[in-house]
């Protein structure tokens, strides 16, 4: 239990536990203190000294100063407007204001305090005209020229354990870069994306221009496949509570900006989870190597082949949704139904921009043509005005199941491979919430289950950092775990780096609570009691071939790839 | 309770280096933070232009100032001390100094960056081997420093006057360095309450002509007018003289602005892109004094370290003699 400590803001008696800061104050209660270089998640910097309060007649910085008993604090005056104001011009003057280009359009937080604070323009002009852009794996874009060196990227980078993004030069020199060393290279989380606070880091949105032109010439069928995670996010876009922003109000969005037919990768994920339960039996089974470690998130992919490749047997060679579901689209629904897969365009809605990489992969064939994040369709709604919350529901073009849906939650795909390994060896359904034990934010959940004949020790782990070390538990005794899901961004998918933002782990719990919410009240619970998955084995993927095509994959040692300067 | 930090709190001797802080009070600190190790540095950076008082006590009272830098050394058993020099005094006394220390416990360091190195949590940061930025505060290097450990950090005249006090022989006097336009040229060793007029008059420096001073360092000092010297010298013991009719004032402004241009760390945005911006006005042929005083205000406000906070204070006091000048000669 924190101490208690009596404090005064703008007059008013507080009681409040000491180890917050004032900025911590502000936001629990909604006081004005504005902030841009804070963020929950990463150690304090400030840098920005926008959030400036008064204390004993001096100004001190909110979210660096923690509350002390008798502390009392002025929010607001005109010495500390004038102050904010001013710091405010100075962030502006090298902001280059593309907002028509910009994910945070609409929402955006300097517009905001720009508005708050009086400032039409700033009175100084960019100092960072000649700065390059750069483009990390065509997943992530760094617009240098507006960036306000606040270093959130730097320090969220630093989290996952990748410390790509660097620091260098000094005073007015200082730039964030791109490393160098040979041997660092990005893995497209995008975590420095989420964590940006001015639209200076971004999902690599060349893909979203493409499909303006698209929309405008209709030459192709336009498909849109839409990932787990987007239906719990995409309504803070549109300030929509939570939940509310159904699949189907997501798939009348996007028919009425042209695209034909809408799938969801949920099905995918069910064939995903089919593949890895029966992979996982047979390694168990056959003394293949073990832990078996997912592979459905491709920065963690990334991650082994670059920096741990004496764990790329240890991947499971299934496909992940995205991928699978893009081949049964291309494949096997548009021969059913008399299209030729030439003629279509497919594009994925994901919350991550590390999938933007894994379409790119030159052993997928560009099965998906395009990939957008949840931030990207949200702009691409709002340039072309369709506003969800004025949409109707409409139902998603067949292949519909939801067991899948968990998937966007960091512990989903272990938990519904679970749920069908257990169907499979014991021939029963498992429980809903057999194991729910594999929920939750913390860096890493374990636990030890009986089924069948088999125990099996399993772990799910969110953000890289943590997956390093368990990497290196796992050097130190490879009996430890039999199966482990790898998720790189904090939470899983659903705080992915294409997700809206801001983000902050009450976000990520609101966010995981609608995937288990729509969990608990689908009606096809498991992968294996999906009718299309059913169909489909007895059929198309009866076929060992088809099966290990469309299903499956393989990886292999990556040397660094890095970046790409971008003249501007 | 320790007998060297009592005397200390006893004389009010406070920190020498600019901050003024009590020097007991910090040994206090320092000596009460638990911990299995600790580290005293002795800052001998002196950065600030036209500042030599340093320099003067550390080429003619070594040993004193060594024999005060222990008496923090020897305040807990398991301490590290390190002596950080500027470029310069390391090249001028390493030998000398590593002679005296010989056996202590003592690191010398030689300074690797600029100004700013000076600032005790940069000077941490550059022994730690980092970027040479100051770090948030609190917590302060007493409780937390060098590799996280209790670290106490005194500027060379500080460690003097301990040394003073340990031999009953301080008698509330501190250095000043004199320069500028001025006849004797120097560094003094005067009340530490002393006015600057009476500094001026005691020096035989007091000129007939009109002049205007800059006290506490040669950049971070701020500006004062003749009417207004009869206050104590706050910062550095510092003091320049300038002839007002033979200064010209806009250069000096633009020397001072270039100065912390190339030596602030660019971390923080009021002084990075503030001192850019007021750079960029005073450039201008007709110069936006209202926006130049309004920068001078953010940065005194909202820098990160003091040495944002030093450039508007200078700057802002030297644009107000500038534009009262201005007026009074149309
Ligand atoms: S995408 Fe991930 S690995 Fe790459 S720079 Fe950003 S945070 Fe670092
Ligand atoms: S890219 Fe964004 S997060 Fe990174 S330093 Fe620039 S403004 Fe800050
Ligand atoms: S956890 Fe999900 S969102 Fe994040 S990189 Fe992996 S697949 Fe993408
Ligand atoms: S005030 Fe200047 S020197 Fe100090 S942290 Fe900010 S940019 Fe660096
Ligand atoms: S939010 Fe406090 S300084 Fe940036």
């Amino acid at each position: 239990m924190d101490n208690l400590v009596k404090i005064k803001i703008d007059g008013k008696d507080f009681e409040l536990a000491s180890n917050l800061s004032i900025l911590d104050v502000s936001k629990n209660l909604n006081l004005d203190i504005p902030y841009l270089c804070d963020h929950p998640d990463l150690d304090v910097r400030a840098n920005c000294r926008m959030c400036m309060v008064e204390i004993k007649g001096k100004l001190v910085p909110a979210c660096s100063t923690k509350i002390s008993e008798g502390m009392e604090i002025i929010t607001q005056s005109e010495r500390i407007h004038k102050t904010r104001k001013s710091n405010l011009e100075l962030i502006m003057a090298n902001h280059q204001q593309d907002c028509f280009h910009c994910p945070y359009f609409g929402s955006c937080q300097l517009k905001n305090l720009m508005k708050t604070y009086g400032l039409n323009a700033s009175a100084f002009s960019s100092r960072k005209k000649n700065r390059e852009d750069f483009s990390m794996g065509k997943s992530v874009v760094f617009k240098s020229q507006k960036c306000m060196e606040c270093r959130a990227c730097v320090s969220a980078c630093e989290k996952q354990g990748i410390n790509f993004l660097e620091i260098d030069g000094n005073g007015l020199e200082i730039k964030i870069i791109p490393s160098l060393n040979k041997n660092k290279d990005c893995v497209y989380c995008g975590q420095c994306v989420s964590h940006c606070p001015v639209g200076a880091m971004l999902p690599d949105m060349s893909d979203l221009e493409e499909i303006e032109k698209l929309l405008k010439e209709k030459k192709y069928i336009l498909i849109a496949q839409i990932a787990p995670a987007i239906r719990a996010s995409l309504g803070e876009e549109f300030k929509i509570p939570y939940g509310q922003l159904t699949v189907g109000h997501i798939s009348t969005g996007l028919k009425a900006l042209g695209f034909q037919y809408v799938f969801d990768v949920s099905t995918g994920a069910d064939l995903t989870t089919m593949e890895e339960a029966q992979e996982l039996i047979e390694r168990i089974e056959h003394n293949g190597k073990l832990p078996l470690l997912t592979s459905c998130c491709p920065a963690w992919v990334k991650y082994v082949e670059f920096y741990r490749p004496e764990f790329i047997n240890n991947l499971t060679t299934v496909r992940s949704p995205q991928m699978i579901m893009s081949n049964v689209i291309k494949s096997y629904w548009a021969k059913e139904n008399k299209i030729k897969s030439a003629n279509i365009k497919l594009v994925s809605i994901m919350p991550c921009t590390a999938k933007k990489y894994e379409a790119n992969r030159p052993e997928f064939k560009k099965l998906v043509d395009y990939v957008l994040t949840t931030r990207e369709l949200a702009l691409l709604l709002k340039r072309h005005q369709v506003m969800p919350e004025k949409l109707k529901e409409s139902s998603l073009d067949a292949l519909f199941s939801s067991s899948g849906v968990i998937y966007g939650a960091s512990g989903g795909v272990m938990e519904s491979a679970l749920r069908t390994a257990y169907y499979l060896i014991t021939g029963k359904e498992p429980q809903e919430i057999a194991f729910e034990k594999m929920r939750g934010l913390e860096g890493c959940r374990q636990a030890k289950y009986k089924i069948g004949k088999y125990t099996l020790n399993v772990a799910a782990v969110s953000g890289l950092k943590n997956a390093e070390n368990l990497l290196q538990k796992i050097k130190a005794d490879s009996k430890l775990y039999d199966y482990v899901e790898i998720m790189a961004c904090p939470g899983g998918c659903l705080s992915g780096g294409g997700q809206p933002v801001p983000v902050n782990d009450e976000i990520r719990k609101k966010r995981a609570n609608v995937l288990y919410q729509l969990d608990k009240k689908s009606e096809i619970k498991y992968a294996h009691d999906n009718p299309f998955v059913k169909e489909i084995y007895k059929t198309f993927l009866k076929d060992e071939k088809n099966r290990k095509t469309v299903c499956h994959t393989q990886y292999a040692k990556k040397k660094k790839e890095g970046h790409i300067i971008k003249k501007i | 309770m320790n007998e060297i930090i009592e005397k200390i709190k006893q004389s009010g001797l406070k920190g020498r280096g600019g901050a003024n802080f009590p020097v007991g009070i910090k040994w206090e600190i320092f000596n009460a933070t638990l911990a299995n190790k600790k580290y005293v540095i002795m800052n001998a950076a002196e950065g600030e232009p036209d500042v030599f008082k340093d320099r003067y006590i550390l080429e003619n009272h070594l040993e004193e100032t060594l024999k005060g830098f222990k008496l923090a050394l020897d305040l807990f058993e398991n301490t590290q001390g390190y002596i950080f020099l500027n470029k310069s005094l390391y090249d001028l006394l390493e030998n000398k100094i590593r002679k005296f220390v010989n056996k202590w416990p003592v690191n010398l360091v030689k300074e690797k960056g600029g100004y700013l190195n000076g600032e005790e949590t940069v000077l941490i940061e550059s022994i730690e081997g980092h970027r040479l930025e100051p770090r948030i505060k609190p917590p302060y290097p007493p409780e937390k420093g060098l590799w996280q450990f209790p670290t106490l950090i005194n500027n060379v005249e500080t460690f003097y006057h301990v040394y003073q006090i340990s031999q009953n022989q301080y008698h509330q006097t501190r250095f000043y360095s004199l320069t500028g336009d001025l006849n004797n040229i120097g560094v003094y060793e005067l009340k530490e309450d002393s006015n600057i007029l009476e500094i001026l008059k005691q020096t035989k420096n007091l000129s007939e002509k009109p002049f205007f001073v800059q006290v506490g360092g040669g950049a971070s000092g701020i500006f004062l007018e003749q009417e207004n010297l009869d206050q104590p010298i706050s910062g550095a013991g510092s003091l320049i003289v300038y002839d007002t009719n033979k200064t010209d004032k806009i250069k000096l402004l633009k020397k001072i602005l270039s100065f912390f241009l190339k030596e602030n760390c660019g971390q923080c945005v009021p002084c990075r892109e503030g001192i850019y911006r007021l750079n960029e006005l005073i450039l201008k042929k007709s110069i936006d004094w209202l926006k130049a005083k309004e920068l001078c205000q953010t940065l005194k406000e909202s820098s990160f370290c003091g040495l944002g906070v030093g450039c508007g204070m200078a700057c802002e006091s030297l644009i107000d003699i500038i534009v009262k000048f201005n007026q009074a000669n149309g």
